[in-house]
């Protein structure tokens, strides 16, 4: 009974939750957000938070280093576009492949830790990672530059990275002109037809995602998190389920990786660094640990300031206070002035503070208490979908 | 698939993709926005299409009763009809329903024909609509670059206000006089985007600034590697870039585009221009150590300046690359001193320059005698920001520069004035080339008539032009990139004011530092209007 009940509830949930995401250019359009490369760009940071949020926000073992898989896949990706074909999927197949071998290799170590530990240790993975991309292994990743797709080379002596090959896209004669762009079998994955691949790939996600949070396996993250002793003393290993939570998130990393590299077919180091691993952490836990709508509000929330609140500058500030006198104008732009354009960050910050100090457990509690209060203060009972990540106790050690 | 064999031959292969030859090379073009007879309004782009075959294009759809010639637009011209050339034309109408509908089936198999759609019908991306044009500001607003990026800005907005007036500071001593306030009878307003030094926020950016601000062209930057990918991005999406303060040869070399357009000078060019300037300095008998900006413009540089140095007969010790923004370099200078080198060469530039020859300064580099001859240390290229930056260092140490406020060109001096009006301080060279770029793209704009990425860039090909304060320049028609002469320049011993920190010590003309074309590979390959 209550099984059934709680699978209705999954599916509203599921129903809903495509819909919205499907919807997504129509819903965002109002505040300037409905064009390709943001709903994209929302797309691809949510399957990424929700892969990430498999492992944070089940199992509680902070991860400081996910965007390490980002890179695997986007570079896995660019070397099947300039060596096998612009066709994506096989750039998608060989990310998450690759990409969950790294988590294996990465996470066989570090979960031999927890807590701190853990962290700082897949940090210092990542960190590698970032390093080894940006100058050591430059004849593979085209260093700082940055890897990028070209046109076939005309001459063998040509270096792979200025002069790709194509080898199954020469075989079947496709004509190129230029440099070619990704395709899923001729639909093109630029512009809206990119996005709705990345918005359908992050509801089949999502699907995942919900289906492992409620098996037994889930279960079993959660009892982690909430007593990783008590598993171990009742004669439980719990490494084996660590691992495959760490490379479950891997290869969700290394989906939305490769998704970079589909939709804009560029490699750069630099989403390897740490500063993109802090992001997806910030995104999880804006929008909800161990919520699974949660972190794709929190990714969406933080590429939207990325990209249009730090465009705001003094010219539309002043328009948008247009309405105001003339030194009150000035007064407003110069404050709001703080806060976007060039200094978006302090808003996101200022965010941030906010939602950890008032609201633990994300945007998504703030919502429930929203509805609670609308619906007469009654317990939400969803299980697993909206569950406080400040109230679980941290694992053990 | 099928092709076909004659010169000029036109196949429908499918209700919106048209196929032929020209000059043996296979053409595709897209059709948009028709439907088969009783269509108002078709829309053609084509890629790769030329010349006759425009007409050919035209004799096929109007052959198969698609559309009448009037209502066809080829490339946003609309066709003058009765000059049809090809009379091999293969399409009948049955056989475009027939061939259509084997098509329908095989579209899954012509995976890179897609159509933008093009709203308001003039045949390329982000055709202004209203009385404004919009430019795209792409420039570093944080990261290692951001001084850069804040005064090109401002020579952005700048030029926007000397355009849309109709004169004002470089735009009245510029050759070129058809810019009457606005282009093309609109204003011009501009976006800008935080390039942030790193190639994904930059094409983010970009993006952000064509698919959703309307943005016609997109200009700026301050490092190789993002003009690189960005100038990459705007020849996708099918917009003209016109790249800010970018020093890598490979900018207009092997990663040239049709759609990109450079006016600042190379690592060739400083190479060739500096090497004569060091011989007289310091011999031909010296050994080089390399601190390289680990990126696509460091790598250039230093490969610049061995390849020229080298020529004169010095040696290279080594050649160490540190990345980018890296703030701290004396574990990288430390072991300069040891390598027996008694040059060191800093290709580094922004605040990393500004760091490592501060630290090499203070290392005592420069008073050291290494193999009987005074320590020398060269920045090949140089900025009036970083000579600022780096403060009493910079004294008597020599670099080339596209630019510098000093200039008493009149071109330079209308510049110097109105920049100097506006914010209180002599703009930088990459507020000069930023500042040229955008009233060089306005006035190609206003000859071609048109916002269409081919036909501006067939109007920048080959332009010569004087008064923007280089003295007579031309954008070269084979690889986008500027030739004029090129300053060398060293840290003056005793300057004036905080400003004037560098003294030009030789104009090396034109003539010294042109190459040919195919020097630096790449392909430009064709125009993309979107």
């Amino acid at each position: 009974m209550a099984a059934a009940l709680s699978k209705s509830k999954d599916w509203i949930l599921f129903v809903g939750f495509s819909a919205v995401i499907l919807l997504l250019p129509w819903i965002l359009a109002p505040i300037g957000a409905g064009y390709p490369d943001l709903l994209q760009k929302i797309a691809i940071f949510g399957i990424f938070a929700i892969g990430f949020n498999i492992l944070f926000g089940l199992t509680g073992y902070l991860s400081f280093g996910h965007a390490a898989f980002i890179g695997v896949g986007s570079y896995m990706s660019l070397w099947s576009f300039k060596l096998l074909t612009m066709n994506v999927l096989p750039a998608m197949i060989f990310s998450v492949a690759l990409a969950g071998l790294f988590a294996f290799a990465i996470g066989y170590v570090s979960l031999r830790r927890s807590g701190i530990y853990f962290s700082i240790l897949t940090l210092a993975f990542a960190q590698m990672s970032y390093n080894l991309a940006y100058s050591v292994l430059t004849p593979l990743t085209n260093g700082e530059t940055g890897l990028q797709t070209r046109a076939i080379r005309t001459n063998p002596e040509t270096s792979l990275l200025d002069g790709d090959i194509r080898i199954i896209d020469q075989a079947l004669g496709v004509q190129e002109l230029g440099v070619p762009t990704t395709n899923f079998f001729g639909l093109s994955m630029s512009g809206m037809s990119g996005f709705y691949f990345c918005a359908i790939l992050l509801i089949i996600c999502f699907f995942i995602a919900q289906r492992l949070t409620n098996s037994n396996f889930g279960m079993m993250l959660k009892a982690i998190k909430s007593n990783q002793n008590r598993l171990n003393y009742t004669g439980i290993h719990t490494r084996p389920y660590l691992i495959a939570a760490f490379v479950i998130s891997g290869m969700y990393a290394g989906l939305a990786g490769s998704l970079m590299a589909v939709t804009d077919p560029i490699a750069g180091a630099e989403r390897m660094q740490w500063t993109a691993s802090g992001e997806v952490v910030l995104m999880t836990i804006l929008g909800g640990v161990g919520t699974l709508i949660g972190p794709v509000v929190g990714a969406s929330l933080i590429k939207y300031a990325e990209q249009k609140v730090s465009s705001w500058n003094e010219g539309i500030l002043s328009s948008f206070f247009d309405f105001l006198p003339e030194t009150l104008q000035h007064f407003m732009v110069s404050v709001s002035s703080l806060f976007v354009g060039e200094s978006w960050h302090t808003t996101l910050g200022v965010l941030f503070m906010v939602v950890v100090i008032f609201l633990p457990g994300g945007l998504m509690e703030g919502f429930r208490r929203i509805i609670e209060r609308v619906t007469g203060g009654k317990k939400s009972a969803k299980p697993g979908a909206v569950e406080s990540g400040a109230r679980a106790p941290q694992p053990a050690e | 698939m099928t092709v076909a064999e004659t010169d000029g031959a036109i196949q429908l292969i499918s209700p919106s993709v048209l196929q032929g030859h020209k000059d043996n090379k296979p053409y595709f073009a897209t059709v948009l926005g028709f439907s088969l007879p009783g269509a108002e309004v078709g829309v053609l782009a084509e890629r790769l299409i030329a010349g006759a075959v425009h007409d050919a294009l035209v004799c096929a759809l109007e052959r198969c009763r698609i559309l009448p010639p009037s209502k066809i637009y080829i490339d946003g011209l609309r066709s003058m009809g009765g000059h049809f050339m090809s009379e091999k034309t293969e399409i009948t109408r049955r056989r475009v329903i027939k061939s259509g509908a084997a098509a329908a089936a095989a579209a899954g198999a012509t995976p890179y024909f897609f159509s933008r759609a093009f709203a308001d019908g003039h045949g390329y991306r982000n055709a202004p609509k209203g009385d404004t044009v919009t430019f795209g500001f792409n420039v570093p607003q944080t990261g290692a670059y951001a001084d850069e990026g804040a005064d090109e800005l401002r020579a952005y907005e700048l030029a926007v206000e000397h355009i849309n007036a109709g004169g004002g500071g470089m735009l009245d001593t510029f050759s070129s006089k058809v810019l009457k306030g606005g282009v093309n009878g609109k204003k011009v307003a501009f976006v800008t985007g935080d390039t942030q030094t790193k190639s994904d926020a930059a094409r983010a950016s970009a993006k952000r600034m064509i698919e959703n601000d309307g943005a016609i062209m997109i200009t700026g930057g301050s490092s190789s590697g993002v003009a690189i990918a960005v100038q990459g991005l705007c020849q996708e999406a099918g917009v003209i870039f016109m790249a800010g303060l970018t020093h890598s040869n490979d900018t207009t070399g092997k990663d040239k585009r049709a759609n990109g357009f450079r006016h600042f000078f190379n690592t060739e060019m400083t190479g060739s221009a500096l090497a004569p300037v060091l011989e007289s300095n310091f011999g031909k008998d010296r050994t080089a150590y390399h601190l390289t900006a680990d990126y696509t413009w460091g790598w250039s540089q230093e490969g610049s300046i061995k390849k020229y140095t080298e020529n004169l007969g010095w040696k290279t010790a080594a050649a160490v690359r540190t990345p980018l923004g890296a703030g701290d370099f004396s574990s990288f200078i430390t072991p300069v001193l040891d390598s027996g080198a008694d040059v060191l060469v800093l290709n580094h530039y922004g605040k990393d320059m500004v760091n490592s020859l501060t630290q090499a300064v203070q290392f005592g580099l420069r008073g050291k005698q290494v193999n009987g001859k005074d320590f020398a240390i060269v920045v090949p290229l140089y900025s009036r920001l970083m000579a600022q930056g780096a403060g009493e260092n910079v004294k008597g140490i020599y670099g080339s520069t596209n630019w510098h406020w000093s200039l008493s060109d009149e071109g330079s001096k209308a510049f110097v004035k109105s920049f100097g009006t506006k914010y209180g301080f002599p703009p930088s060279q990459a507020a000069h080339t930023t500042y040229c770029q955008a009233i060089l793209y306005a006035d190609a704009c206003q000859r071609a008539g048109t916002f269409m990425p081919s036909e501006v860039g067939k109007a920048l090909e080959g332009f010569k032009f004087d008064g923007l304060g280089n003295g007579p320049t031309e954008y070269r028609a084979e690889d986008h990139q500027c030739f004029k002469d090129v300053l060398v320049v060293k840290g003056k011993e005793n300057p004036s004011s905080k400003f004037d920190v560098l003294e030009v010590v030789e104009v090396t003309p034109r003539a010294q530092v042109e190459y040919k074309a195919d020097l630096l590979g790449g392909e430009l390959g064709p125009y993309n209007n979107g």
